[in-house]
């Protein structure tokens, strides 16, 4: 038996302006599909709590919800062991829908950025309005970190949470722990 | 800076979160069309001062493709449309027209 690991084992890093850790594993499916579909929207509404996220949002709580990707894709989080289970069951009730369902699980890397800071620290990477009034809970944001791509989510407890490919996780946090490091506040948003 | 909005997802951003595609609304010649034609197609484009049409990705966001109407003068964005049509809408030429008078822009004024 082979037992999974994340990209960087649950890295973390914490003597900066903010805490940046590395989300232990964490189940991500892929739907592709016309998301105004309605075979596809009772498919997927369960996960949404009865709801589908609209564009630029996502129902996301601790690990399970729905993001809003694009108008063909939604991404739809739960536990990492119940990925194969959940993708078995999202291809039963789409039935013959035109929609392609794939465990993207272990090609996506995740990690939280909390302390009062946080928002600061994204927003030295993303050029995206960080301000609480600006991006707050319920909303997604698929957009550029530096040099890759990433989504980025607030979170209940007040802290920010993202992905990004699994081969490019180091270099994420990376950038993560450089745009945190000691002596380096902004200012800009700090929270609580 | 030059800042688009998606028409897609909706989402504002700078230019970086986008990845330009060339010119808008070019019509395809391919096998069985004039040389000419399949020349102007390949090679000839509008690289004007002022009015300009163009096609851009959201790369680092929804991914898609729109087009977008922009002055390359001022970076001023007149508008965003879906891509899939083949000219600019006519209210977005309009707005172009109380801005930037007597504009042209291939065969469109
Ligand atoms: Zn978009």
């Amino acid at each position: 038996m082979s037992s999974p690991v994340s990209a960087l084992g649950g890295a973390s890093f914490s003597e900066g302006i903010a805490r940046i850790d590395e989300v232990a594993l964490q189940g991500m499916i892929t739907l592709r599909g016309d998301l105004s579909d309605p075979v596809v929207q009772k498919t997927l509404k369960p996960f949404g709590d009865g709801d589908l996220p609209a564009a630029g949002e996502a129902r996301i709580e601790a690990d399970r919800g729905l993001a809003w990707m694009s108008p063909d894709e939604m991404l739809v989080l739960c536990p990492y062991a119940a990925a194969a289970e959940t993708v078995a069951a999202l291809q039963e009730a789409l039935g013959d829908a035109h929609a392609l369902v794939v465990d993207v699980s272990d090609a996506r890397a995740s990690f939280v950025v909390s302390g009062p800071q946080a928002r600061d620290v994204l927003a030295k990477l993303c050029p995206v309005d960080f301000s609480p009034a600006a991006f707050s809970l319920g909303m997604f944001r698929r957009t550029r970190m530096a040099q890759v791509p990433a989504a980025i989510w607030p979170r209940q407890d007040g802290a920010l949470q993202l992905i990004c490919f699994r081969s490019q996780a180091r270099y994420v946090f990376d950038l993560l722990s450089v745009a945190a490091q000691a002596g380096s506040e902004v200012g800009m948003h700090v929270q609580g | 800076m030059l800042i688009l909005t998606c028409p897609v997802c909706g989402v504002r951003a700078e230019e970086t979160e986008f990845h330009g595609g060339g010119e808008a609304h070019l019509k395809r010649f391919g096998p069985g069309s004039s040389e000419e034609d399949f020349q102007e197609y390949l090679f000839m484009r509008e690289n004007p001062r002022g009015v300009h049409f163009e096609r851009w990705r959201h790369a680092y966001g929804c991914g898609k493709w729109f087009h977008a109407a922009r002055c390359t003068t001022t970076l001023e964005v007149f508008g965003t449309y879906p891509a899939q049509t083949l000219e600019p809408p006519k209210d977005l030429r309009a707005k172009i027209s109380k801005k930037r008078p007597g504009w042209t822009w291939r065969s469109l004024t």
